[in-house]
């Protein structure tokens, strides 16, 4: 185990100096003049020429990369010239809105992934099992906005019952924070439960036919055990695989939800920044999201070593 | 002693094989739907619609009507035209994006499954980086510096679908690359050239096409969401997703201006999904049974 | 064979549906296991004796249709309900499956294993079944007891792991064990010693048997009785001693001359029965056998045999031109 985690940290370090690398590069490297787009209308030669080597914008490549890697590592991430922020006190205020989003919205995916699922997959090839599976292959054709734009339509503009955009910070109203969080949540997991559900019933469906199962029947189990511990359990690591893979497609959902519903979160703060030529609050925070969803899939992995006594025990 | 598994034809129960290569009339209603919506892209300038950029502002959100099939937007431009002119759009990026990832991944992937060593390592190493960033956020930094154009748009979708290619790509390559026909070709003293073109390449284009057409899917919905957003393609220039987003303000008052392209968008991505996924199922090298 | 009759498998048959037509794995056999009796099934692979065993448990695939009665301590399994039947199964009527690296779940631990079928069918808490479960992987000799509860089959060997199969079978006090093939994929070694175990048990716990073989030899020394299948069907069946004192029926004597002999000289050719078994899609019009029998002849090959009976009611076989001499086995 203490192996594994030492290999999985091993290759962690290379991914996150090149991730570094291509944010600096993106960043530096494509055309546009960052001292330019700050003074937009009042740029004249001179102050142009002052604001770069303010910025260091006049040294060597490299060598800015450095004495961004380096302030980077020390935690300053820059200042938004737009609002005087730092990267950092942007992203920590914005950090539980998205948090919060992506938690509910995988707990609702896999609320209404797994249970049918294990319907799916206990009673396959049945009529109900035909639908559910044609009903996820039509879902996952469903872009994101397209099923925000249904959910306002139906519960926020004819039926109001929820509000369509706005926020209120958990600690002030709790109930009026979840009340806020309703739609978008509902809209990711909208997204998200496809996906869960086909791999979880295929491969329960796998699962359902090996010996152990037989055994377990024979055992004169309930069948409510045989499901739940004796196929469910194998099949959770499959679950821990998907949510893994999810969280790249979760972050890019979440960023499109948070822009729909007026959620202040970490992707409406990239697509303001973006909007308004933020770049160097653009760039701290891709850093910043790249970063974290690096460490995420670490994690993931590492959940994946502890679920399989195989892995755990150094068997794979 | 000579056996007769019968518990292989004990699976062969449990999970029935689809007969035969029956394609069902959804595969041919998605095809149709695909050829329907592709004509009229193609053929939009020649079409008796409105310019779907010519505004009304007396006609604005005007019901369906005989000049104006399917109404018109909040600025009185015809709804229509607007949608067939935004055809194009999804069609030449979902398109053109995918191309780029498939040729280039399919040949980056090649040659890391057929020579695999260092270079294979390297190329999926390589690969992995660009993994490691959430797609839409990287595209999103990518368009906010270079700026927004159909151009750039559909060059960076491309860049981003090149990993995925190349795992299809290096995965049918490795694969084929141990059978027979291909052993017996380096036996005979054929050049690694005419092997990854003449023995390879038609084996691997089959699995690597219909990836292809869920890659047209994915990208459709990316720069669907992108446009919608306003970060997309620049306006007045009608797409899908940047009329789902105009509709969006008027919900309330004429919700067919989102409704109508959503359909559209919707009944597009889910036929490149479903030809897709029926020609993956059909060329899936694991089956081995080419 | 003496005492109660426990088991009666009474004209059992199993169609299963597959893209090449019906397959007839099962057809019209009938067998009977007295109380604390052990049977012998021996067969080839593909004869149809898991499906048999599957039969008798209920747990044929979903799309099997079964057919005649399966009568077990006086009520039909076929005809039970769900819930009836899963109070039985694993309480009364037990099963060690042929593979042990894919009958236990690889993600529990044995401990787990063994307690859940305890608890599904004795008023035990945790601690009792806890306790249970250390004597009964004792008594299959597993060391270190205590230790394995938390160990997961993985981090055991291929005999070990059967043992804990073993153990599970016997939780419940049985009074009938299905083993099938519980040798098959085990090392030489370890066979003799699973065997002896399962013998050893059966007689302590007076518990009937179903030693479901390819090996006739494994059923020589360790069963009362001994049912012989071939493409589906019975053909031959007979108290052990019997058996093996005058075989009667030319597919048995092919089987038991496949057995490699410790005794014959090195190099010998094992006489393999030549051939292979018909295609149980596409049956046959006359004996299932006499495409490979070396004593066919025409009546052979145009009329299915029945069942016939011996010099004893117990031995019967079908065959029109059975062995008349004593078992003479070609070294």
């Amino acid at each position: 185990m203490a192996f594994f985690v030492a290999r999985r940290l091993l290759y962690l370090l290379p991914v996150l100096i090149a991730v570094s690398l291509l944010t600096f590069s993106i960043a530096s490297l494509l055309p546009g003049d960052l001292a330019l787009t700050i003074l937009a209308d009042q740029a004249t030669p001179e102050n142009l020429a002052a604001l770069r080597r303010d910025m260091g914008l006049d040294q060597p490549i490299w060598q800015r990369y450095f004495i961004w890697l380096g302030n980077v590592l020390q935690g300053d991430f820059g200042r938004s010239f737009r609002t005087g922020q730092t990267v950092l006190q942007a992203v920590a205020e914005r950090l539980p809105v998205s948090i919060e989003l992506m938690l509910l919205a995988q707990l609702g995916a896999l609320a209404i992934g797994v249970p049918l699922a294990i319907i799916c997959a206990a009673r396959s090839g049945g009529p109900f099992d035909r639908f559910m599976t044609g009903t996820a292959f039509g879902m996952l054709s469903v872009p994101t906005f397209l099923s925000a734009i249904l959910l306002i339509y139906l519960f926020a503009v004819e039926l109001r019952w929820l509000p369509a955009t706005g926020y209120v910070p958990f600690a002030e109203d709790p109930l009026g924070n979840l009340r806020f969080f309703v739609l978008p949540s509902l809209t990711l997991a909208l997204a998200e439960w496809p996906g869960i559900m086909r791999i979880l019933r295929s491969d329960m469906i796998a699962t359902l036919q090996e010996d152990y199962i037989s055994l377990a029947k024979a055992k004169g189990l309930t069948p409510a055990r045989i499901l739940f511990v004796h196929a469910l359990k194998p099949s959770s690591l499959t679950l821990v695989t998907i949510t893994g893979i999810n969280i790249g497609r979760l972050i890019g959902g979440a960023l499109i939800v948070e822009t729909i519903f007026a959620l202040p979160g970490i992707g409406r703060l990239l697509v303001g920044a973006i909007l308004t030529r933020d770049l160097i609050i653009l760039q701290g925070v891709v850093l910043l999201v790249a970063a974290g969803f690096v460490i995420m899939n670490f994690i993931v992995d590492l959940l994946y070593a502890v679920l399989d006594p195989r892995i755990r025990h150094g068997h794979a | 002693m000579a056996t007769l598994e019968l518990d292989l034809a004990e699976e062969a129960v449990t999970e029935p094989v689809r007969k035969g290569r029956r394609l069902g009339v959804l595969f041919w209603g998605a095809i149709g739907w695909m050829i329907f919506v592709f004509a009229l892209a193609m053929f939009a300038p020649l079409l008796p619609i409105a310019d779907p950029t010519t505004m009304d502002m007396l006609e604005r959100r005007a019901p369906f009507s005989a000049a104006h099939w399917l109404g018109t937007d909040g600025l009185g431009r015809d709804e229509l035209s607007r949608l067939i002119y935004g055809a194009r759009i999804s069609l030449v990026v979902g398109l053109c994006a995918p191309l780029i990832g498939l040729t280039f991944g399919g040949a980056l992937g090649m040659l890391s499954g057929y020579f695999r060593g260092r270079l294979g390592s390297f190329v999926v190493g390589a690969m992995d980086v660009l993994l490691a960033f959430p797609p839409l956020i990287l595209v999103l930094a990518v368009i906010a510096f270079v700026g927004q154009s159909i151009f750039n748009l559909t060059l960076i979708l491309g860049v981003l679908g090149i990993p995925a290619f190349m795992r299809v790509a290096r995965a049918a390559t490795l694969t084929l690359s141990r059978r027979e026909f291909v052993i017996a070709a380096e036996a005979l003293g054929a050049s690694h050239a005419r092997i990854l073109l003449r023995e390879l390449l038609p084996n691997v284009i089959l699995p690597l096409f219909a990836f292809f057409l869920l890659g047209v899917a994915v990208v459709i919905v990316v720069e669907g969401s992108l446009s919608f957003l306003g970060l997309g393609v620049p306006p007045p220039i009608s797409s899908w997703g940047s009329m789902i987003g105009e509709g969006r303000e008027s919900l309330d008052v004429a919700p067919r201006l989102a409704f109508i392209p959503a359909v559209a968008m919707f009944l597009t991505v889910l036929s490149f999904n479903l030809v897709g996924d029926t020609l993956r199922a059909l060329t899936d090298p694991r089956q081995g049974a080419l | 064979m003496t005492g109660t009759t426990l088991l009666s498998v009474e004209n059992v048959v199993v169609d299963l549906p597959t893209p090449r037509g019906n397959l007839r794995a099962v057809d019209r056999v009938n067998l009977t296991v007295g109380a604390g009796q052990t049977l012998g099934v021996v067969g080839e692979s593909g004869c149809g004796k898991t499906m048999l065993s599957r039969a008798i448990l209920q747990l044929l695939p979903k799309k099997a249709k079964l057919g005649g009665r399966v009568m077990f301590d006086g009520q039909d399994l076929v005809s039970l309900d769900r819930e009836a039947l899963r109070k039985l199964r694993g309480r009364s009527l037990a099963v060690v499956f042929q593979d042990p690296m894919t009958s236990l779940n690889p993600v529990l631990t044995i401990g787990t294993q063994l307690i859940e079928t305890l608890q599904a069918h004795l008023e035990l808490d945790i601690a009792a079944a806890r306790k249970r479960s250390v004597e009964l992987l004792t008594a299959v000799g597993i060391p270190a007891p205590e230790q394995r509860l938390t160990q997961y089959p993985h981090q055991l060997s291929g005999g070990m792991r059967q043992r804990v199969a073993i153990a599970i079978a016997l939780s419940c006090e049985p009074k009938l064990l299905i083993a099938d093939e519980p040798t098959t994929a085990l090392d030489v070694t370890i066979q003799a010693q699973i065997l002896d175990l399962l013998a050893r048990e059966q007689r302590r716990r007076h518990m009937a048997m179903i030693l479901i073989t390819h090996d006739l030899g494994v059923v020589a020394g360790r069963t009362d009785e001994v049912a012989v299948m071939y493409a589906g069907r019975v053909v031959e069946r007979a108290p052990t001693l019997a058996l093996f004192k005058k075989m009667r029926m030319p597919y048995t004597e092919a089987l038991l001359a496949a057995i490699p002999k410790l005794d014959a000289a090195p190099h010998t050719v094992l006489p393999a029965i030549s051939g292979r078994p018909p295609d149980p899609t596409r049956p046959i019009k006359g004996c299932s056998f006499s495409p490979r029998c070396r004593y066919a002849v025409a009546r052979c090959h145009q009329e299915k045999p029945g069942l016939t009976e011996a010099e004893t009611p117990a031995h019967q076989f079908a065959c029109f031109h059975p062995i008349e001499m004593p078992a003479t086995v070609p070294a």
